[in-house]
């Protein structure tokens, strides 16, 4: 496999790789582009819902025909009995021809012939797997420049991070659960509200942000990005 | 004084931080004195943010007799192969390098006129302070045929440590095809979804290593917390190992016979192999010798984790009786840290913010099958009241279970450094 590094998202406010992801080389804004082919399909992003295929959130490192709800086709549910898991790897070959890889796949979708295509669309659907979808929001989630402009109160911060600091580890180590020191003040701020506006997925965060004012939001980051270093 | 104006075009929560005015202490001593009694998950959490975030103005002593405190948390894990014992131990040293002053030694007696505690090493603290977090002791004959002198014979390995150990190796050493028993516990207790996951856990463990043994639990409750998603769990992993006999068909009519390892459960009696009984819980026995129990556990107000019986004396985590948190390691957690804001205000005059309360509680059915509940809690008059909350569902895809997993891992990692300190 070609080695790309990885380019900064447009879509990400920060990039958490993990796992199997972290073995991804490609562009990812690249692989925007490429997507385009499957978008008339599949979804992916925070308010992804499956369509004619299945949602394709975390689809690295998760076992095939995973998607809750969706009706896969008999072949490829025998693949994943099977062991078929979307790695980079399987998952390349399968988008370089589906119906070679999975005969009888109800995806009708000639294949990407392409090696950088298919390496740059890896890529652009890893930064929606594991830890890269910690810090994300979707393109069109915008906080107005009121909001971002609050300063925030580091002594309250400090007070309400204790609230965090039971999962999230002061020293910035990330042990499964992100690391949330040092980040930008503005990207703090937006991932809390996609939390709190429900853009962004998780039943802890979401819960945890419903009750936290645009005040208390800002102290928050200002905190956290007070611990930097 | 000068209060941060941004404070006050917030929210109603914000606005209402109050500056108390420094307690006068009693006998003039130069630094108030904060005593923090038991060094888990409310005690040592309590000692740490005090003394942090007081930077030397508040003398805290921790008192506590263990030196390598294990977590009951992941100790079902531990259980079923998946944790060592290692991964749960962990000493005092990150405290005492957060300034607090750590007694290893039992406090036997509280004088709570003379503002004392008495150690059982022959030593008297004063406080301006108390803070209790004891965790639990089991209610005198709750299980017809154990008391504290069958632990051995019966473990019930639901305080940390050696009781784990010696549950696992009687596991171990089933023979094969042999009956894993469990009494489990009346509610309210330590850990609603504890017994259960050890259930998954043992079960996991036979599995791999004698899979023709069986499992019965015997429950005095008609249902048990997170219920659908363990029942699905046990049918997908375990199918047929584990029969769960609820109080409908008398599940809490049993007793035990330790010399004979038998269990009867509505009189009907069997012969088992390992038998974990589980009894009815109270308030650490230092609780009630401090007089600020009511029945089996210490009433709490909810804004300050401050005793109803007396307001210079806190309980945080299981000891306490608050409202609707359940006992668990997070709740304690959060309540330590409620209790060490505004206990830190009284004494030094620092700012009191409003409480807040939250909690988690993960539990592992299978390697990489996570579930999770979870809620928000606020101060009200009367209690700490339930806000908002949610729960894993079931059918959920294999790949969410994994990452629910994963992030109880991390919540572990976090949860141990906000209590001791990051390891160094
Ligand atoms: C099997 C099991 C699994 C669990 N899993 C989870 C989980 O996944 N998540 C979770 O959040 N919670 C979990 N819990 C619950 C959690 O362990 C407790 O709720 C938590 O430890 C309570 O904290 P605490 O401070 O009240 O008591 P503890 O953490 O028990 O601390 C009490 C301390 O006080 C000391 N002490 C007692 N009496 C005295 C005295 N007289 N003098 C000095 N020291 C004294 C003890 O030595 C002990 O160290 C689990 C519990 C069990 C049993």
């Amino acid at each position: 496999m070609k080695s790309i590094k990885w380019f900064s998202l447009s879509v990400a406010v920060s990039v958490f790789v993990t796992g199997a992801a972290a073995e991804v080389v490609g562009d990812p804004e690249r692989g925007q582009q490429v997507y385009k082919k499957c978008a008339s399909c599949h979804m992916v992003g925070p308010e992804a819902r499956n369509r004619v295929g299945p949602v394709l959130n975390n689809i690295l490192s998760a076992r095939a025909a995973g998607v809750p709800e969706f009706k896969y086709s008999e072949a490829i549910k025998e693949a994943a009995q099977d062991g078929l898991h979307w790695t980079a790897e399987t998952l390349d070959a399968f988008l370089q021809d589906p119906k070679q890889m999975v005969p009888r796949t109800k995806m009708s979708f000639r294949g990407l012939k392409s090696e950088e295509d298919r390496i740059d669309v890896i890529a652009y659907l890893a930064s929606f797997s594991g830890g890269a979808m910690a810090a994300q929001v979707d393109e069109g989630f915008v906080i107005s420049a009121d909001i971002l402009a609050i300063e925030g109160d580091v002594e309250y911060g400090e007070y309400l991070s204790s609230e965090c600091t039971t999962c999230h580890q002061e020293s910035g180590s990330d042990d499964g659960i992100p690391a949330i020191v040092g980040w930008e003040t503005d990207d703090f701020v937006t991932a809390m509200h996609a939390y709190k506006q429900k853009n962004r997925e998780h039943p802890v965060m979401q819960m945890v942000t419903s009750r936290l004012s645009n005040e208390e939001i800002a102290a928050l980051a200002a905190y956290f990005k007070s611990l930097e270093n | 004084m000068t209060i941060n104006r941004r404070l006050f075009i917030g929210t109603a929560a914000a606005a209402s931080a109050t500056l108390a005015a420094p307690m006068v202490l009693a006998d003039g001593h130069a630094e108030p004195r904060v005593v923090v009694i038991g060094g888990g998950a409310g005690g040592a959490t309590a000692a740490r943010y005090i003394a942090k975030d007081s930077k030397g103005a508040v003398d805290v002593t921790l008192v506590e007799p263990t030196r390598t405190y294990f977590t009951c948390f992941f100790s079902n894990l531990y259980l079923g192969g998946i944790k060592q014992m290692d991964d749960l131990g962990h000493s005092y040293g990150g405290l005492a390098a957060a300034g607090v002053n750590v007694v290893h030694d039992w406090a036997v007696d509280v004088d709570r006129d003379a503002k004392t505690v008495s150690l059982a090493g022959g030593a008297t603290l004063g406080y301006d302070k108390l803070i209790l977090s004891p965790g639990i002791d089991f209610v005198d004959n709750a299980v017809a045929g154990w008391d504290l002198n069958a632990q051995n014979a019966m473990p019930h390995a639901y305080k940390g440590g050696s009781q784990t150990e010696l549950l696992k190796a009687q596991l171990m050493a089933m023979p094969e095809g042999g009956t894993f028993a469990m009494v489990a516990p009346p509610n309210p207790y330590r850990c609603p979804p504890g017994p259960y996951e050890r259930v998954s856990m043992v079960a996991h463990y036979l599995k791999a290593n004698n899979p023709t043994a069986k499992i019965i639990v015997a429950d005095p409750k008609p249902k048990f917390s997170k219920m659908a998603l363990f029942q699905e769990g046990w049918a997908d992993h375990y199918e047929g190992m584990i029969d769960w006999i609820g109080e409908d068909f008398g599940g809490g009519n049993v007793s035990v016979d330790p010399s004979g390892m038998t269990l009867s459960i509505d009189d009907e009696e069997t012969k088992v192999d390992v038998c974990n009984v589980i009894p009815a819980m109270k308030a650490g026995r230092i609780a009630q010798i401090a007089g600020v129990t009511d029945g089996n556990w210490a009433p709490v107000n909810a804004a300050d984790m401050s005793t109803k019986a007396d307001a210079d004396v806190y309980v945080l985590g299981d000891a306490s009786q608050q409202g609707d948190m359940p006992k668990s390691g997070f709740a304690a957690n959060s309540q330590a840290k409620v209790c060490a804001n505004a206990v830190r205000g009284a004494l030094t005059g620092s700012k009191v913010f409003p409480a807040k309360f939250a909690n988690t509680c993960w539990s592992l059915i299978d390697t990489n099958d996570g579930v999770k509940v979870g809620a928000t809690y606020e101060a009200t008059d009367e209690k700490i009241a339930k806000v908002d909350g949610f729960i894993s569902t079931t059918g959920e895809s294999a790949e969410v279970r994994q990452t629910t997993y994963e992030e109880s891992e991390g919540w572990y990692a976090g949860i141990t450094a906000d209590m001791f300190g990051a390891k160094v």
